[in-house]
């Protein structure tokens, strides 16, 4: 079931385009990637769904209703730029948070008790955010943003600015709470971050929704027929063996085995190729290549961008 | 609890608890109370400085007739100590100063005190009173002389005169009420001044609360949970409130100040002081006189201050204290928003305080003539109303003027807090982007 729809969004500052025409719909209790280059727009799209600024057309659903104003506290929201008041003390700060979002105090404290001891944080209470590590306001960053259990979270770059470890504790926590039933918008550039943990992305480059799907599904709309062999035998003779429909794109010798990557014209099937090899050579392995996200990403946008020209 | 609520306790509650406030709290009427006592004080303390001038009498009209008086004294030089002194003044350890008095000085009136220090400007009237009494005295003598009338003296005593022109404040009804433009134009002055000096005070602390959160990147945060007209909103009002706070102790600080002293002053020297005013009264009749119409001038002050119009005032305080407050701070707060970095912020506060700074200058012609023109436009103007009406109600102003002030504050007000709103809610979000004028008026077009 879908839990967060935005249905033909455009927004327009003063004559510069933000967003155009622009849909997404983020499945209940998965992750949800928004990608793109900087300045594509993806900002201005969590704006909206956070209620910072209003679309100048287009809807936005949650839990299958029009988004109204108390769904704020439905919300939790890590922006890309973060920061926290300097010279106020950690636990004063993060229960403010926690009521601005519309936790009672009680409630909040409650809360704040769960995620400052699972942090293991519990000291810092008293303390002011200028004495912390840039790392240590992240933590209490995350807590202020999931303190309200929200069912929708919205992650901007939540992994910079933490160490390895720290990086893996929330990424931990993420699915965590992706396990608990929440669902999950993420937007980073670190594409290997997004192999690990979005379900579905949505590409945005200039203002535009350029791609959408499932992870798996986009990465096999990009591939190009390329498959990789490796192969006990002689490379000549697979050479020679191949016809004009077939391009080497690389080819590598070792002791024990040759690799070869081979690209086959669209009509082609894979078992062709297969079949072609089999006579030649021992074959030790043979897979189709799948294109990595970071790949998909670079050959969505410049396609996009050389189109346009 | 409603949102605004929750931003306004946190506005309220850091600022008060902060070390700055609570110094600037108390010491601020420490320090007014030293800018009075202090000056007073060293006023009253006498020059004891014993001088000696040396008098060059060349009209030869006041020989004998300067007389030692406090630490001064005169001593009468020839024309060759003249020659010589006149030279080696700055060396000379005897003379403070050298007094020439030129032979026309009876037909001049001038003469020339020279001194290789500055002389105190006290010393210089003294000796110029005593100049002018003598020659002044010596002429009458000559007048009385010629016109051979014997008592002519007294009878010119007899002449002198003095009117008192008591200001009535004709009422519509026409009872005529006692009124004094000097207890006007302090009560007038003094609000102003207020005023100006918490709109500005308190308006650049929320812009400079805006430009913090703005700086720090939490804005981001808050308002994914709150809408920026809330958090505007919190911010003036919990400022406010911090202000009034501030006020607050400053007025209980001055009454607790005020009955201490009555208290401290109140068993020994109170009696005693009653006790030597008796005394005097029974030693001296003719200070009686004097003892009523002292009494007499303070009844008739508390009688004046009674005869303001005290509940139009006090009504009118507060509308404009808050109407002036809410306009410049929802602009500062706006000019915060806008920038990211102090030096911009200067060039867009001036324009916005600048009909305050206005105001001010305005005050002064307006206690002179709070009918005048300028008086009465200053007063309508939104911009410049809540300092200038406030300063022309003690003086009395026309309902219609009021009426019509106040509700231009009102609708200017509601448009003010539409465009800071505005200006706000895309400043806060906007980083290096130098604004200038034009700018913000692309962003009240934004929509949402």
């Amino acid at each position: 079931m879908e839990y967060f729809v935005a249905n033909n969004i455009h927004k327009e500052y003063g004559t510069t385009k933000a967003l155009d025409d622009v849909s997404i719909s983020v499945r209940e209790g998965s992750i949800f990637g928004l990608l793109g280059p900087n300045g594509a727009g993806k900002t201005t799209l969590i704006r909206i769904i956070n209620q910072i600024t209003a679309p100048d057309k287009g809807e936005v659903f949650l839990g299958g209703h029009r988004m109204k104003e108390s769904d704020v506290s439905k919300i939790g929201y890590l922006p890309e730029e973060r920061g926290l008041y300097k010279k106020m003390k950690i636990g004063e700060q993060a229960l403010y948070l926690a009521q601005l979002k519309g936790l009672s105090r009680r409630d909040a404290l409650k809360s704040l008790k769960y995620w400052f001891e699972k942090f293991e944080i519990v000291s810092w209470w008293d303390k002011k955010v200028e004495e912390l590590s840039k790392g240590m306001q992240q933590k209490v960053q995350f807590i202020a943003t999931v303190v309200h259990n929200p069912s929708l979270l919205i992650f901007d770059e939540p992994f910079s600015g933490f160490d390895p470890i720290n990086a893996n504790l929330i990424k931990q926590e993420i699915l965590e709470l992706k396990d608990k039933g929440a669902t999950i918008i993420f937007s980073t550039h670190n594409m290997g971050t997004v192999e690990d943990l979005c379900d579905h992305i949505a590409l945005i480059n200039k203002s535009r929704k350029i791609l959408d799907g499932p992870v798996y599904e986009v990465k096999e709309q990009y591939k190009s027929n390329i498959f990789e062999v490796s192969y006990r035998g002689d490379y000549n003779k697979i050479q020679s063996m191949l016809d004009s429909s077939f391009v080497i794109l690389e080819h590598k010798e070792n002791s024990r085995e040759n690799t070869i990557r081979v690209q086959q014209n669209e009509s082609g099937e894979s078992n062709e190729l297969l079949r072609i090899l089999t006579g030649t050579s021992d074959i030790v392995s043979f897979r189709e290549v799948i294109p990595s996200m970071n790949d998909v990403f670079i050959k969505a946008v410049e396609m996009y961008n050389g189109t346009k020209k | 609890m409603n949102k605004t609520l929750i931003i306004l306790k946190r506005e309220y509650l850091t600022r008060v608890a902060k070390k700055s406030f609570i110094v600037t709290t108390l010491l601020v009427p420490i320090f007014m109370i030293g800018l009075m006592v202090v000056p007073a004080w060293l006023a009253s303390r006498d020059d004891k400085q014993e001088r000696t001038i040396a008098v060059y009498d060349e009209s030869t009209l006041f020989m004998g007739q300067l007389d030692q008086e406090g630490y001064t004294k005169y001593q009468f030089i020839d024309q060759n100590t003249y020659g010589t002194l006149k030279e080696s003044l700055a060396s000379n350890s005897e003379f403070y100063a050298l007094l020439y008095i030129p032979a026309n000085i009876y037909t001049n009136s001038q003469a020339q005190l020279s001194s290789p220090k500055q002389v105190p400007f006290e010393l210089a009237e003294e000796i110029e009173r005593k100049l002018s009494q003598i020659i002044e005295t010596d002429k009458r003598q000559k007048v009385i002389e010629s016109a051979g009338v014997p008592d002519l003296e007294s009878q010119l005593a007899a002449t002198r005169t003095k009117v008192s022109v008591n200001t009535l404040k004709v009422t519509e009804t026409g009872e005529e009420r006692k009124s004094s433009s000097m207890v006007a134009f302090i009560t007038s002055y003094g609000m102003g001044f207020i005023i100006y000096f918490f709109v500005f005070m308190y308006g650049s602390l929320v812009m400079r609360s805006v430009m913090e959160e703005k700086k720090n990147r939490i804005v981001e945060v808050i308002i994914s949970s709150v809408k920026p007209f809330q958090l505007m909103a919190g911010k003036i009002l919990g400022t406010a409130l911090v202000g009034l706070t501030q006020v607050a102790i400053w007025i209980i600080l001055i009454v607790a100040g005020l009955t201490i002293t009555k208290t401290m002053l109140s068993p020994e020297s109170a009696q005693e002081m009653g006790k030597s005013i008796m005394e005097s009264q029974a030693q001296m009749g003719p200070m009686q006189p004097n003892m009523s119409e002292a009494q007499n001038q303070i009844a008739e002050v508390i009688e004046m201050i009674g005869n303001l119009n005290i509940p139009l005032i006090i009504f009118g305080f507060i509308f404009y204290f808050l109407g002036g407050y809410l306009l410049y701070s929802s602009l500062m707060g706006a000019v915060g928003a806008a920038v990211d970095n102090d030096e911009d912020s200067q060039q867009l506060v001036f324009p916005v305080t600048f009909p305050l700074i206005l105001s001010i200058i305005l005050l002064f012609s307006i206690s002179r003539n709070p009918e005048g023109s300028v008086a009465f436009w200053a007063s309508i103007i939104p911009f410049t109303s809540p300092i200038c009406m406030l300063a022309r109600i003690p003086y009395g102003v026309p309902a219609w003027e009021l009426l019509l002030s106040m509700s231009l504050l009102i609708v200017t007000l509601i448009g003010v807090i539409w465009v800071a709103a505005k200006i706000y809610r895309t400043g806060i979000l906007m980083y290096g982007k130098k604004v200038n004028l034009k700018e913000l008026y692309k962003w009240l077009t934004y929509k949402g």
